[in-house]
């Protein structure tokens, strides 16, 4: 590791050119800054939690600078891809089912209350 | 149903300069790609849905028609409560791949720095001309979202920002670019061997090569030929010589120089002139100065060749020019939008290239399909990422007539 950079702060550094304010509210751009990072720091944990297990189940021992070594094969790449592609789905549902209610344009709920206390 | 998944970040080649990549930052660059490829699939499909279903029937009940540039549409979308939730998703993924990226890079940079030195210093392959001014179509943004662009650094002669471009394109492709990120270059290699089986070019120019993921598959694929690789940003430069010397290539040298003075080179000197992914990272008056020199340096019967996304024409859509343009204003790419807009086939003419000797093809990106899936179809919903471009190219003719 260099002595003198700082390699966590420097990492950060913004990109020249102005950022696009994409909600009124600013807390909201910040608030999908944290959240999407932390979304993908636990993928990288049920990332590695797998690897642990494999490499137990396949050693029944472990050396961590196995962790740090290990690549899937063809099959566990898929298995662990299939996962990864399972875990946006329940994360991104909210957005997922939004743009299914834009397609099914149901009517507000008080519609139908209203519908159903008549008839 | 797991056919079209990418492959694992550890497909890619760990060639000597790759940086290495500890397990979790392999598994953040995973994450990142199932990310974009469920924004541009199962989510992107919602931009579309929001434009016919809200945003262009209250743009027609507003103005009493339909919108006539893409810049109505994405001023109207712009105020769509999904796309602005979808696009702050974008954006932060890209954000992300690049804070990921130089995590990686910036804990090993000793290491990259000293392996560059002295594979550059062994090579010869590298040359730098401190002369060379940055454009300001580099310097105005960071391209990408990438801090530093291509030029930039944290101390001097370090190879970080083309360190932390090799490292991260995959994720920003999803794994569609192939093992060496070179999906380009070989793509542009088996069209030409379709195209001209016997053709052997000597002298091979490729005008704004960055890391050179793409020149080097066309010295691999003709090891006879000499190819000059130039960009203005030393930064980059340093990293994709290094990298093509540990690859082991040796027909290939990286020049620093800008494509709008050529002057260096004779006329005619090159048989053939390669741009891949390029234009739409200058600006109005350089990319015509850059095809004038491109054409000057062509030798008679030569070819030049632009790998680009399509260009906008009155046939496409105004909603698919609309979401080709979101890197523009979101990604830091402000040439985009005005360069596609253009009829390049009337630019090329201009700079020298006759109508009658230019063609378009349609490429894509060649990669192992044993280890990569196929890039995925359908490029309207992959806008502006997905790995199918068009050749834009012409045969410069043998003589010109000679006027009576």
């Amino acid at each position: 590791m260099s002595e003198q950079l700082d390699w966590v702060a420097l990492s950060g550094r913004r990109p020249k050119g102005k950022r696009p304010e994409f909600f009124d509210e600013p807390a909201l751009d910040r608030l999908y800054s944290v959240v999407f990072a932390l979304a993908a720091e636990v993928s990288a944990l049920r990332e590695r939690q797998d690897t642990i297990e494999r490499l137990l189940d396949a050693g029944g021992t472990l050396r961590r600078e196995d962790i740090e070594a290990y690549e899937p094969d063809r099959e566990a790449g898929r298995e662990r891809g299939l996962a990864t592609r399972a875990y946006i789905a329940r994360i991104m549902r909210g957005f997922q089912q939004e743009v299914e209610a834009m397609e099914a344009q149901d009517p507000p709920i008080m519609d139908i209350v209203e519908e159903l206390s008549r008839r | 149903m797991a056919d079209d998944l990418p492959p694992p970040y550890t497909a890619l080649t760990r060639h000597p300069m790759m940086p290495r990549t500890s397990h979790d930052e392999t598994a953040r660059f995973n994450f990142l790609t199932h990310f974009n490829r469920y924004l541009s699939g199962p989510i992107g499909a919602g931009n579309r849905l929001a434009y016919e279903k809200r945003v262009l029937p209250a743009f027609r009940a507003e103005h009493g028609r339909d919108p006539e540039h893409r810049y109505e549409v994405r001023d109207a979308m712009n105020l769509d409560s999904w796309h602005r939730m979808w696009s702050a998703l974008k954006r932060n993924s890209m954000e992300m791949r690049q804070h990921t990226g130089r995590q990686a890079v910036l804990r090993q940079l000793d290491e990259l720095d000293a392996m560059a030195a002295q594979f550059n210093e062994h090579s010869g392959m590298l040359e730098l001309d401190p002369a060379i001014e940055q454009p300001r179509y580099q310097t105005a943004v960071d391209i990408h979202c990438q801090p530093g662009g291509y030029h930039g650094g944290e101390r001097t002669g370090d190879v970080t920002v083309g360190a932390n471009y090799d490292v991260g394109l995959f994720a920003t492709t999803g794994g569609a670019l192939g093992g060496l990120n070179d999906g380009g270059g070989q793509a542009v290699v088996e069209w030409i061997r379709k195209e001209r089986p016997d053709w052997r070019p000597r002298r091979i120019l490729d005008i704004g090569c960055t890391v050179g993921h793409n020149a080097v598959p066309i010295a691999q694929a003709f090891p006879d030929a000499e190819v000059i690789a130039i960009d203005t940003a030393a930064a980059s430069l340093r990293y994709g010589a290094a990298r093509a010397a540990g690859l082991g290539v040796r027909n290939i040298r990286f020049v620093q120089a800008s494509g709008e003075d050529l002057s260096r080179w004779a006329d005619g000197h090159f048989d053939w002139v390669q741009t891949t992914m390029f234009l739409h990272e200058l600006s109005a008056q350089s990319m015509p100065k850059i095809l004038a020199e491109a054409n000057r340096v062509l030798a008679p019967g030569g070819l030049i060749l632009h790998i680009e996304q399509p260009q906008y024409t009155e046939e496409m859509p105004l909603f698919e020019q609309f979401m080709r343009d979101w890197d523009a204003f979101n990604n830091n790419e402000p040439f985009w939008s005005a360069m596609h807009g253009q009829d390049l086939k009337q630019v090329m003419a201009e700079a020298g290239f006759p109508r009658e000797a230019q063609f378009v093809a349609g490429v894509r990106a060649v990669v192992d399909p044993a280890i990569f899936p196929p890039a995925p179809d359908g490029g309207e919903e992959d806008y502006g990422r997905a790995a199918i471009w068009n050749a834009y190219g012409a045969w410069k003719p043998q003589a010109q007539a000679v006027a009576a």
